[in-house]
Parts: C-alpha cells; sequence; structure tokens
C-alpha cells in the first residue's frame, strides 16, 4: 500500500465538525505519522468522538479526514486503512479465537495457508500460542484484548485506533499490555491514536500528546512538555496533583 | 453525507418484509371494497336489527370475559407473589403458560367435555339444579373459555409487574412491620393500578376478535358474534354484501379499541415468559395464608380442569383406529407442512423487520424516526387489528371473482398465519438481535463484514436459539389456528382443526376428543420446545 511508505502515514482533520444534536465538536489537528499519540480530555470532550470519526463510524458534517494524504471522510470504516482496538466487544463471543483473529485477513473467513500462518504468527507474538480453539469466554481479560491486538497484527493497517483498552484491567495488567503496544509499535511503526483516562499511560508509551476540552482540540505538544510545570494549564487542572504533577490513580480511573 | 456507505441489505429486507405484509392486508381491503362498491345498496340494506344485536353481543361477551379474567387475576397474582416459594409453584406458572398456545378448539372441547350436557360434570349440576343440566352453550360457554384462556395470561402478566417492585421496598415494608392491609394498599396495588389498564386492554382485545371459541360453544344467533356472522355469511348464506358490512364493522370496533389501548400505553402481544420470583421479606399469616391458598387452588382447578379433561376424554376415543384413518393422516399432514411453511414464512418476515428496524435506528441517530422506521417498529403490532378472519374474508371476496377460491387456499392459510405470528415471532427475536448488533456492530463494519457474510458468521450463530424459540411459537400458533381454515377449507384441503371441527359437526364427539388431544400435545410441545429455548439464552 502507498500509504504505507518509509515516512509513515499521518492523520489529519481538517477542520473538522460533527455533532450529536447539541453543541458540535470541531476539531483540526494533525497525528505526526508512526509516533504514538495520547489523546486525553475530560469525559465529553470528544475523545471517542474524535477516534470514530477517524475510523469512519461517524461522518464529519463538514471538514476533511486525511489519512496519509487522502481524504477519507465518506469511506466506510472497512475501506480505511485504519484499525481500531475497542474497551469491549473486540471479539465474536461464538467464534474461536483463531477465527477471530482470522477475520482481520477475511471478512468471509475464506483463509489461505498464508493466512493461517499469519494468524499463528501472531497469536503466537502476542504470546497465546496454543489458545488457538479457545473461545471468549474461556480467556482473561488480558486475554481478550491481546486477540484484539494479534488482529491488529494481520490486519497490518499503518494507523491502530486505540479506544481505552485496557481500561478495566488492573494495573499490572495494564502496564504488560502497554509495553506489548510499544512492541508492536516499534516493530511496525505504524500511526497510534490512544485514548486513555490514566496520565500514567500516556506517560509510559505516549510520545505526542492531544488534550481535548470542550469538544475542541485546547493543546497538543509532546508527552515530555505535558508533563512538566509548563504544561498547559488545562492539562495540569484536568489531572490535579500527584505523581505526575498528576492526580491520584483512582480518580482518573473513570470511564467514559 | 452517505456516500461511498453502501446500501444496508437488512433495511432491503425489511422492505420487502413490509410490502408483502401490505400486499397481504391491501389485498383484503381491495375485495372489501369492491364487493362494496359492486353492489353499495346490498351493503347499506344490510344494516339491520340483527346486525347491531350481533355488534352489541361482540362487546358484552368482550366486556363481561374481560371482567371476570381480570379480576379474579388480580387476586391469583397477589397471592402467588406473597408466597414466592413453596412446593409447585413454578409447575402452576407453567401450568398458567400452557393456554396461550392451546388451541382454541381443544379448549372448547375440554370445556364441553367437563360442563358440556354430556360432560363429566353433567350429574353433578344436574343434582345441585334440581333439573336436566342444559349444557353450556351461549354465553356461559363462551364466558367460561375465554376465562379459561385469560385468567391465566393476565395472572401471570399481574405477577410480572409484582416482581418489578424493587426487593429494598420489601425490606423497608418489613422493617416498618407493614401488614398485609397496608402492605397491600401501600405497595401491591400502585403496581397493580397501573398494569390494570394495559392487561384489562389485552384481554378485551382477544375476546372481541375471538373467532373459534364462539363458533365452537356460541349457540346459535343469540350469541354469534361479528367473527363467527361474517364466517356464516361467506360459508353458509353466501352473502357477499352482509360479509362487507361485519367486516368494516369488525375493524372499526377492533381499530378504536386499539386507538384505546395505545393511548393506554399496553402491549397488544402476550408473552410466554416466566417471572422469576423476587426474594421477600414480608411473610404472610396464617389466616392469610389459608386463603391464598384457597384462591391459588381454584384458579388451579379452573385452568387445570379443561386440561385434563381433554386428556382423559381424548384417551377415551378409539386412537388407534383414528391413526388408521386416511382423512386424519391427510390432515394431519397437511397441518404439518402448512404450518412448518407458515412458521418459516414468519420468522423470515420478522427477522427482516427487526434488523431494518435496528438498521434504520442506527443510521438515524438523533434526527427523528422516518416513517420506515415506524412502519418497522410499530407496524407489526398492528397487524393484530386486523383478525384473520378479515383477511380471509376480503381475500375471499376479491378471489371469487377472479378463481376458484379453494385452489388458492393453501396459500391463503399459510401466509395469514404466518403474519398473524408475527407479534409473537418478534417479540422472541428483537432482544436477541439487538442485543447481538450493540455488540457486533461496530467490529462488522470495522472489518467489513456485511451481507451474507455477517449473517453466516455473526448473526445466525447468535440468534440461532431465538429463531427457533419464534419458530416454534408461530408454528404451535399456525397448527392450533382455525379462523383461515374454516373459511378456506373444503374436502380437498382440511387441516387437524379443521377436520375436528367437521367431526364436532357431525357429532362423532369421540374422534373429537382423541383429535384434540393430539392436537394439544403436539402444540403443548411446541411452545415448551419454545420456552426452552427461550430459556437457554439467556442463561
Amino acid at each position: 500500500m502507498t500509504l504505507n511508505s518509509e515516512s509513515g502515514t499521518a492523520v489529519r482533520l481538517e477542520k473538522v465538525s460533527f455533532s450529536y444534536g447539541e453543541a458540535p465538536f470541531l476539531f483540526d489537528v494533525e497525528f505526526a505519522a508512526s509516533k504514538i499519540t495520547a489523546i486525553m480530555g475530560s469525559s465529553g470532550s470528544g475523545k471517542s468522538t474524535l477516534l470514530n470519526l477517524v475510523a469512519g463510524f461517524e461522518t464529519p458534517r463538514s471538514g476533511r479526514v486525511l489519512i496519509g494524504g487522502a481524504d477519507f471522510g465518506a469511506k466506510p470504516p472497512s475501506a480505511r486503512p485504519v484499525s481500531m482496538v475497542f474497551q469491549e466487544n473486540n471479539l465474536f463471543a461464538h467464534l474461536s479465537v483463531e477465527r477471530n483473529v482470522g477475520l482481520g485477513r477475511s471478512p468471509s473467513l475464506r483463509l489461505t495457508e498464508a493466512d493461517h500462518a499469519a494468524v499463528a504468527a501472531a497469536l503466537k507474538r502476542v504470546g497465546l500460542a496454543g489458545k488457538q480453539q479457545r473461545l471468549p469466554r474461556e480467556l482473561s481479560g488480558g486475554e481478550r484484548q491481546r486477540v484484539a491486538l494479534a488482529r491488529v497484527l494481520v490486519r497490518d493497517r499503518p494507523v491502530l485506533l486505540l479506544d481505552e483498552p485496557f481500561a478495566s484491567l488492573g494495573p499490572a495488567l495494564r502496564d504488560d499490555m502497554l509495553d506489548l503496544v510499544a512492541d508492536v509499535h516499534a516493530e511496525r511503526r505504524m500511526t497510534v491514536l490512544f485514548v486513555t483516562h490514566q496520565p500514567e499511560d500516556a506517560h509510559r508509551i505516549g510520545q505526542d500528546m492531544v488534550f481535548l476540552d470542550n469538544a475542541t482540540v485546547a493543546a497538543t505538544g509532546t508527552v515530555a512538555d505535558f508533563f512538566t510545570k509548563a504544561g498547559p494549564e488545562a492539562f495540569r487542572h484536568y489531572i490535579g496533583a500527584g505523581p505526575f504533577g498528576a492526580g491520584s490513580r483512582d480518580v482518573a480511573r473513570k470511564r467514559t | 453525507m452517505h456516500t461511498g456507505y453502501p446500501a444496508d441489505p437488512r433495511v432491503t429486507a425489511g422492505t420487502i418484509a413490509l410490502a408483502a405484509v401490505a400486499l397481504l392486508i391491501g389485498g383484503a381491503f381491495a375485495g372489501l371494497i369492491l364487493e362494496a362498491t359492486r353492489n353499495p345498496t346490498g351493503a347499506a340494506s344490510t344494516f339491520d336489527s340483527y346486525l347491531f344485536r350481533v355488534a352489541r353481543f361482540t362487546l358484552w361477551q368482550a366486556l363481561l370475559s374481560t371482567l371476570l379474567s381480570v379480576v379474579p387475576a388480580l387476586f391469583v397474582a397477589r397471592a402467588l407473589s406473597r408466597h414466592p416459594r413453596f412446593f409447585g409453584r413454578a409447575l402452576i406458572l407453567q401450568l398458567f403458560a400452557v393456554p396461550l398456545a392451546l388451541p382454541a378448539i381443544v379448549a372448547a372441547l375440554g370445556i364441553l367435555a367437563l360442563y358440556g350436557r354430556a360432560g363429566y360434570f353433567a350429574g353433578v349440576l344436574t343434582a345441585i339444579g334440581g333439573q336436566g343440566w342444559p349444557g353450556i352453550y351461549g354465553l356461559s360457554g363462551i364466558l367460561v373459555a375465554h376465562v379459561f384462556f385469560n385468567l391465566p395470561l393476565a395472572t401471570r402478566l399481574f405477577l410480572e409487574a409484582l416482581a418489578t417492585v424493587p426487593a429494598d421496598q420489601w425490606r423497608l415494608a418489613s422493617q416498618l412491620g407493614m401488614g398485609a392491609r397496608p402492605a397491600f394498599r401501600l405497595i401491591e396495588w400502585p403496581t397493580l393500578r397501573a398494569a390494570l389498564p394495559g392487561v384489562a386492554g389485552l384481554v378485551f382485545m382477544l375476546c372481541i376478535t375471538s373467532f373459534t371459541i364462539v363458533l365452537t360453544l356460541g349457540g346459535g344467533p343469540r350469541a354469534t358474534t361479528l367473527e363467527v356472522a361474517i364466517y356464516q355469511a361467506l360459508r353458509f348464506d353466501f352473502d357477499p354484501a352482509r360479509a362487507v358490512t361485519l367486516t368494516l364493522l369488525q375493524i372499526a370496533l377492533t381499530f378504536i379499541v386499539v386507538l384505546a389501548l395505545m393511548r393506554l400505553g399496553s402491549n397488544t402481544v402476550g408473552d410466554a415468559n416466566l417471572p422469576v420470583a423476587p426474594r421477600r421479606y414480608l411473610s404472610a399469616g396464617t389466616a392469610e395464608t389459608a386463603l391464598n391458598a384457597a384462591l391459588i387452588v381454584l384458579a388451579l382447578l379452573f385452568v387445570a380442569g379443561p386440561m385434563a379433561a381433554t386428556v382423559t376424554s381424548g384417551l377415551g376415543a378409539d386412537l388407534g383406529r383414528l391413526a388408521a384413518e386416511r382423512a386424519v393422516r391427510q390432515a394431519t399432514l397437511t397441518s404439518a407442512v402448512l404450518a412448518l411453511l407458515a412458521a418459516l414464512l414468519s420468522v423470515a418476515l420478522s427477522l427482516s423487520l427487526v434488523m431494518a428496524r435496528r438498521a434504520l435506528a442506527l443510521r438515524r441517530r438523533v434526527d427523528a424516526k422516518t416513517l420506515l422506521e415506524y412502519a418497522t417498529d410499530t407496524g407489526a403490532g398492528l397487524v393484530l387489528v386486523v383478525p384473520p378472519i378479515v383477511i380471509g374474508a376480503g381475500w375471499f371476496l376479491l378471489l371469487r371473482t377472479f378463481s376458484d377460491v379453494f385452489a388458492i387456499a393453501p396459500v391463503m392459510v399459510v401466509a395469514v398465519n404466518a403474519v398473524m405470528a408475527m407479534p409473537f415471532a418478534i417479540r422472541a427475536i428483537r432482544p436477541g438481535y439487538d442485543a447481538a448488533s450493540e455488540r457486533h456492530e461496530r467490529l462488522c463494519l470495522l472489518l467489513g463484514i456485511s451481507g451474507w457474510d455477517r449473517f453466516r458468521l455473526v448473526d445466525w450463530p447468535s440468534l440461532r436459539r431465538p429463531l427457533a424459540t419464534g419458530f416454534a411459537f408461530a408454528m404451535a400458533l399456525s397448527l392450533g389456528d382455525l379462523g383461515v381454515i374454516a373459511l378456506f377449507g373444503s374436502d380437498s384441503l382440511q387441516t387437524l382443526p379443521y377436520l375436528l371441527l367437521s367431526r364436532m359437526g357431525s357429532y362423532r364427539t369421540m374422534d373429537a376428543a382423541g383429535l384434540a388431544l393430539l392436537l394439544g400435545l403436539v402444540c403443548l410441545a411446541l411452545v415448551l420446545a419454545a420456552e426452552w429455548l427461550g430459556r437457554g439464552e439467556k442463561s
């Protein structure tokens, strides 16, 4: 795919407006190619909406959704060079782990030998070798998200959207998963948009930061800059006082 | 802004299903209108005293049936809810679900076997009355049958309503030392009162459109409802003009009732689900317990009686000879094939509507509902406004002019029964589909799983059970239906209920009892299967 050039695939929302019928969201922001950008902001600030616009679950009222320079604003989700992992319901409960991952290769599950090999390799990569035939209900919460990541690997799209995928996992498990994402990113160099409520998540794997407030982009910069005393005031106010100049883990654990 | 998005095949399927239903109902109306315009003076001249007597009786029996079903049900439901745990409670509730599936003609026979002139109770009743027991034909028979069907239904609905009282309220009541009387006044009655209009409305609706009961138990012109009068006008008097007037009157009547029902916010479809017994914190005293037990036993005897009578009188029949009879075998086969086809069609139509409704709701988000979405949503429920006899009568009149009515009979029976079962099938399928869609919708979009692939890989595996539930229920309803076949049946097309009716008509009571047992058992098995499948889905 030409989108997957050496320089990676940038994602740009150009004067994108969108509305659920109330106050409109307005996004004008660029996500650097091949970087992990953390997206933070309070509930209702538009984090998930932003990801849904990039993924194609929402259609902008105006503006352009540029992925690798091409406008995908009117394309259906499956036609976009994008993979996404949700907080839950990433798997079909009645399909085995192997088939759930295989759907990333063929939506009709007609898999070639090469596809089967790719599925097996991806499952091994995320640490689920030997669990191909399990059903999702036979896996732990963390394992289920690993299956979703394996599917991201076999889909091999240049952009990865993470919508709080680890929010319901415990702290240690979450750190493992974050490290897995960071490793995968180091190998594949995809552009990652990562919505999270946890400052420590952003701190752990994020490179850039986009902070949303009042349905629009309030501040952008590197993660390092955000977590210094010179970071944007709205952001410091959002995370409160704590280890990252940030609030306690518990306060930040609420979900959208 | 939807350019680039492929058209959703689910919406197409729903539109086709709606068109099919509209064609069926529209065709019936076309037949009625055609007949009325062909002979306008004839139709007008049928507005006579007989017509008004029939209309008055239709309303009167429905009103009485509703009162006699709903008021006792209030107390039986309360009694059952006061005692959430006793031996046989689950069985009683299960038994109360049976009439929902039992073909009306089977119940009618059971009631005759019990209270009829030659019934099991005739001797006792003669001794009490002091003179010959005249049997239960006429208004009394109709009322007993309607109460047999609707008392258990109303009881279950009220029980469901009582189950919605939060456990905390009961905990509070018990802490405050509330006795039975204040608990009823302050906790139970407000809940029951809120459910009352809906339940009463549903029962009234069922009684006003009741056909088989009135046909088999109503005695002559004095106890005839509009539906039976339509049937007689078409099958015996060959008076199409009168049939048109009666049909229009019936439609107007049901339409008014349904409008009133929607005002009251009631659900026009009964449910086969068992309410779960909630944990209770209030214990009943000895006197109350005795009273409640008496109530429950009385209701149980009333409901179980006709069922038991069906079984015993059915076993008394020469079942071996019946099974060997060619007419019986032919009717059984016909019934099975027609019901199977009707159930398949019903489930296919219902699934199409359910999928289209969901797809439209997802697409629209915050905009107002479109007409199409309304049609896929509440449209199916409105099917009940137009009783099967009315649709049958309309098509009967329409086809009469073009071809041999009886040649098209199988198509009519399948189509009308399929559409009539739709509200129930939708009720079984929709929650499952909507929940599955909630989980899978975005994933399917993201991975590009659509059309046949989506049905094969995603929808079918998660919908197998709800579809089977809907199928079994639709099949039971179709198997037991006498409405359409009564109009279109002939010597060349007989279903089991039709054969049963003709054996009753020729006073071959033993044969009829045997057939009723067979039919009742098959329908019961189907409904038990439906319930079992439906429950498996939840656990």
